[in-house]
């Protein structure tokens, strides 16, 4: 779970999470508001970036620190915001341990549960072709930030894109890998402060540039 | 005739930017970087003492004034400067993301580990 100043919300997702996953990872990406302390006592293990490196850092740290245990299964990602729902990654990640699938990926467009406005809807949309196209995988939403992996495949991804290109990149990089891969159904609460964090529309711009001058 | 010179001259304008922001920071590229920046200096140092020289070139080229031609000359280094100091950028960057990484993971406790201290202390 990538952590950057998220103290108002992140103790209580944690404690959401450990019923059903007792190992939490917290990668604190350098917060200045005491996330780390929130995200300890509320029982997550946290591995502390000495400096803010963007989401996409933090991700892959996350992912090869949750590697070094040798009795993990199954990884799976989880955004501080709590946009996600506790049920949702349980299901993605018994899809996972029964074998189902090597990597198990959200997405809020196979059923009508998320409420989404219609320009934001529009650039998903317009994101998960563009990487349909590219990489010929049959993505409906590629900027989904919950995912499932098993150990196997996380070992061969290596995320560069430290900023939020990072999505993209994954996918450009599971068309490589070539997993068994599977969408699963998922619902994106969008409280008011997930909406004040999330990202503006206008970053989309930000991850074109970034995608192409690779 | 002069819009067949001007669009061979856009594509090789095109094509050499294209080439020398590709080329990476090997050796060769870095060769012919400074190759071309000496050129340029000498250029344009040249057309300062004799303006019409260049006049006539660009005339050749069709292009118009001799300074047009050390605009677009210009224009393609500034370029080549932007995508290089990008690529450098971005190679520290990654380094910097490794080097942050490895603090990370080496000062985060691992739970398993203690466990299994106990574990073996128990017996």
């Amino acid at each position: 779970m990538p952590v950057y100043n998220e103290a108002s919300v992140v103790g209580s997702v944690i404690r959401g999470l450990l019923p059903d996953f007792p190992h939490v990872v917290c990668v604190d990406d350098g917060s200045s508001d005491g996330s780390q302390s929130v995200a300890q006592e509320a029982g997550a293990v946290v591995v502390q970036h000495p400096v803010n490196l963007g989401q996409g850092a933090a991700l892959q740290t996350g992912i090869e620190f949750a590697l070094s245990d040798p009795e993990l299964d199954c990884i799976v990602t989880f955004d501080a915001d709590g946009q996600h729902r506790v049920e949702d990654a349980k299901a993605m990640a018994s899809r996972i341990t029964s074998g189902e699938a090597d990597v198990v990926l959200g997405s809020r467009f196979l059923d009508d549960r998320t409420q989404l406005s219609l320009a934001k809807r529009m650039v998903l949309r317009t994101a998960a072709l563009q990487s349909r196209l590219s990489t010929g995988l049959e993505l409906s939403d590629a900027h989904n930030g919950l995912r499932a992996f098993n150990p196997q495949t996380a070992e061969k991804i290596h995320l560069t894109q430290n900023r939020m290109a990072h999505a993209s990149e994954l996918i450009h990089q599971l068309a490589d890998i070539k997993p068994k891969w599977v969408e699963h159904p998922v619902e994106i609460i969008y409280t008011d402060y997930s909406r004040s964090k999330g990202q503006s529309l206008l970053n989309s711009v930000n991850i074109v540039a970034d995608l192409f001058l690779r | 005739m002069q819009i067949i010179v001007q669009i061979i001259l856009v594509l090789a304008v095109i094509f050499v930017s294209l080439a020398l922001m590709r080329g990476g920071s090997n050796a060769r590229h870095l060769a012919i970087r400074r190759i071309m920046l000496v050129l340029f200096t000498c250029v344009a140092g040249f057309s300062v003492f004799f303006p019409e020289t260049l006049t006539q070139l660009a005339k050749f080229f069709g292009i118009g004034r001799g300074t047009d031609l050390v605009l677009y000359a210009l224009i393609v280094s500034f370029l080549v400067f932007m995508a290089t100091t990008y690529q450098r950028f971005r190679h520290l960057e990654t380094t910097f993301t490794k080097l942050a990484r490895r603090i990370a993971l080496d000062e985060a406790q691992r739970p398993w580990v203690n466990q299994s201290v106990e574990r073996s202390d128990g017996r």
